[in-house]
C-alpha cells in the first residue's frame, strides 16, 4: 500500500506540488494523468524517494520513507521496480548485464542460475536472445522493454512505470500496455503508471488520478473517470485545447 | 558587488560542504567494503594501465629539461656532478607527484565527471537508486580507491624514468662524470624524499576522484551541464593540488623535523 499526504515540492522559486494526497492499495493498478510538466514524474519519483519532499508524507506498507536517510531508503526500494520514460540502461552494460544486476548485487546466485533467470524475464518482455546485445543497438521500444525486465527481475512488490509509452509508435505502445497488464496479473504486482496517453490509462488502470494545478483534481475507477462531465477532466481526456470544445 | 560576493562565497562553502560530507560517506562505505573488487580492478586497469603513456612521457621529458636546465647553470659554478641531486630531490618531493597528479587530473578527473555526469543526466543514477544501490558504494567508491593506489604507482614510475632519462641526458648528452653524478645523487637524495612524494600522490588520488565523482554527481542538466562539470573537475583538481603541494610541504618538512 501506498499512501501520500499533503506532499508539497518545489523546485527552486517553482512550487510543482502543493498537498498531494493519495492512496493506491495492494495490487491495485493506479494510472496517474495530468498535463505535461504538471509534477507526474516528480510525484512518482517521491513514492520511491528518489526526490525529497518539502512537507508532508509518503508510506509505504505504513512505513514513512520521506524521513528516511539514502541508507534506509535502499531496503524500502528493494520492494520496488522502476521503468524510466528514457529506460536509463546502463550504457556500458549489455542487455543481460542490465537486467542481471539486481541479482548480482543483491543475490547470491550462481552464474547459471542467473542466465537462466535473465532468460526467462526476458521471455516474459518478448525478447528472448537479445543479451548480449548493448543499449545503443536497441530500438526505443526495446530499451523499455529491457528497462521492465530489469524492474520485475527480482520480482517486487511495486512497480512504477514514468510515461512507459511516450515516443512510442501506436503499436509498439499497445504491446507495451499489454507488457503492463501482463506483469500485472502474472506477477500480481501493484503498479503505478505515469502517462498522458488516454488510451493506455485506459487499458492498464483500475483506478485513476488526474493530476491538476499541483493536486489530485480528479480519481476513480476509469470507466467512471472517463464518463466525468466535469470541464477540466473532459477537456483532458477528449485532448482539446479549448474546454468549450469538449465532446460530452 | 558585495551580494555577488557573498553569493560566490556561499556556494564556494556549500560545494566544499558537500564534499566533504562525500569524503565521509566514501571513507565509510570503504570500510564496510560494500564495493565490488571486479569494479575495483576495473578502475585501477582505467586509471592506472590506460594512464602509463601519458605519465611516463611526462616523466621523462621533465627529467630530461630539468637536468640539462640545472647542469647549464652548475657548469657555471663548476657543480656539474650535483645535477642528478637537483633532479633526485625534485623529481622524488615535487615534480614527480605533482605533474603526475595534473596529468592524471587531465585524463581521468575529466572521465570520471563526464561519464557521471552523462549518468545523472540520463537518469542512470536515478535507476542505480531504484536498483537499491547507493551510488557512492558502486560509483565513487571504487573509482576513490583505484585513485589512491593508482597514483602512487604511477607517481614511482615517473620518478624512475624522470631521474633515468636524466641520467642518460647528462652522461650521453652533457658529458658529465658518470660516477660521480650516481654518487651524488645517492648522496642528496633520500627515502624520505620518495615517502614524501608518496604521500602526496595519495593525498592527490583522492582529490582527482573526489572532485571528479562530485562535479559527475551534482553536474547540471543536458550537454553543457556535462561539459561544464568535465571543466570544472579538470581546473578544481588542478588547482587544489598545487594548492595542497604547498601546504603538504610545509607540513611533511615539519613532522619530519620533528620525527628524524
Amino acid at each position: 500500500m501506498i499512501e501520500v499526504r499533503q506532499l508539497k515540492k518545489s523546485f527552486g522559486s517553482q512550487l510543482i506540488l502543493d498537498g498531494v494526497n493519495l492512496r493506491i492499495e495492494s495490487g491495485e493498478s493506479a494510472v496517474i494523468i495530468g498535463r505535461s510538466g504538471g509534477g507526474k514524474s516528480v510525484l512518482l519519483k517521491h513514492l520511491i524517494g528518489l526526490l525529497q519532499a518539502d512537507a508532508g508524507e509518503v508510506l509505504v506498507d505504513d512505513e514513512i520513507i520521506t524521513r528516511m536517510t539514502e541508507r534506509q531508503l535502499l531496503r524500502v526500494r528493494r520492494k520496488f521496480g522502476m521503468v524510466f520514460q528514457g529506460a536509463a540502461l546502463f550504457d556500458s552494460m549489455t542487455v543481460a548485464e542490465n537486467v542481471a544486476f539486481g541479482l548480482r548485487r543483491h543475490e547470491h546466485l550462481t552464474e547459471a542460475e542467473i542466465a537462466r533467470r535473465v532468460a526467462a524475464v526476458l521471455d516474459v518482455v518478448d525478447l528472448p536472445g537479445t543479451q548480449k546485445k548493448k543499449p545503443a543497438e536497441l530500438s526505443g521500444g526495446m530499451r523499455k522493454r529491457v528497462g521492465l525486465a530489469r524492474a520485475i527481475i527480482y520480482e517486487p512488490q511495486i512497480v512504477l512505470y514514468d510515461e512507459p509509452t511516450t515516443g512510442l509508435d501506436p503499436i509498439v505502445s499497445d504491446s507495451i500496455d499489454q507488457l503492463i497488464i501482463r506483469v500485472r496479473d502474472q506477477l500480481k504486482v501493484t503498479s503505478v503508471v505515469v502517462t498522458h496517453d488516454m488510451r493506455s490509462a485506459r487499458r492498464v488502470g483500475n483506478h485513476v488520478f488526474m493530476l491538476h494545478e499541483k493536486k489530485i483534481y480528479a480519481s476513480g475507477p476509469p470507466e467512471e473517470f472517463f464518463a466525468s462531465s466535469d470541464a477540466i477532466v473532459r477537456q483532458f481526456v477528449d485532448g482539446v485545447a479549448d474546454a468549450k470544445e469538449t465532446i460530452l | 558587488m558585495n551580494f555577488l560576493g557573498q553569493t560566490w562565497i556561499g556556494d564556494w562553502l556549500t560545494g566544499l560542504g558537500r564534499i566533504a560530507v562525500l569524503t565521509r560517506d566514501a571513507v565509510a562505505s570503504c570500510l564496510t567494503f560494500k564495493f565490488s573488487r571486479r569494479d575495483l580492478l576495473y578502475q585501477i586497469y582505467f586509471i592506472g594501465i590506460k594512464s602509463q603513456s601519458v605519465v611516463l612521457i611526462t616523466g621523462a621529458f621533465t627529467g630530461m629539461v630539468l637536468t640539462a636546465q640545472t647542469y647549464f647553470q652548475f657548469h657555471k659554478v663548476k657543480m656539474d656532478t650535483a645535477t642528478l641531486a637537483v633532479v633526485g630531490v625534485s623529481m622524488c618531493s615535487e615534480l614527480g607527484p605533482v605533474l603526475t597528479a595534473l596529468m592524471v587530473a587531465g585524463r581521468v578527473g575529466a572521465a570520471i565527471a563526464a561519464e557521471l555526469g552523462t549518468m545523472r543526466v540520463t537518469e542512470q543514477i536515478d535507476a542505480l537508486r531504484t536498483l537499491a544501490t547507493h551510488p557512492i558504494d558502486y560509483l565513487v567508491v571504487p573509482r576513490l580507491t583505484a585513485s589512491m593506489i593508482a597514483l602512487p604507482l604511477l607517481t614511482v614510475e615517473s620518478i624512475v624514468l624522470g631521474i633515468s632519462s636524466g641520467y642518460t641526458v647528462g652522461v650521453q648528452l652533457l658529458g658529465i662524470d658518470p660516477v660521480y653524478l650516481y654518487y651524488n645523487m645517492l648522496k642528496y637524495t633520500g627515502a624520505i624524499d620518495l615517502e614524501f612524494g608518496l604521500i602526496k600522490s595519495f593525498v592527490y588520488g583522492g582529490i582527482i576522484a573526489l572532485i571528479g565523482c562530485y562535479k559527475g554527481l551534482t553536474c547540471g542538466m543536458g550537454a553543457e551541464g556535462v561539459g561544464r562539470a568535465t571543466t570544472e573537475a579538470v581546473v578544481y583538481s588542478s588547482i587544489s593540488i598545487l594548492i595542497c603541494n604547498f601546504f603538504l610541504t610545509l607540513v611533511l618538512q615539519r613532522v619530519a623535523v620533528l620525527v628524524l
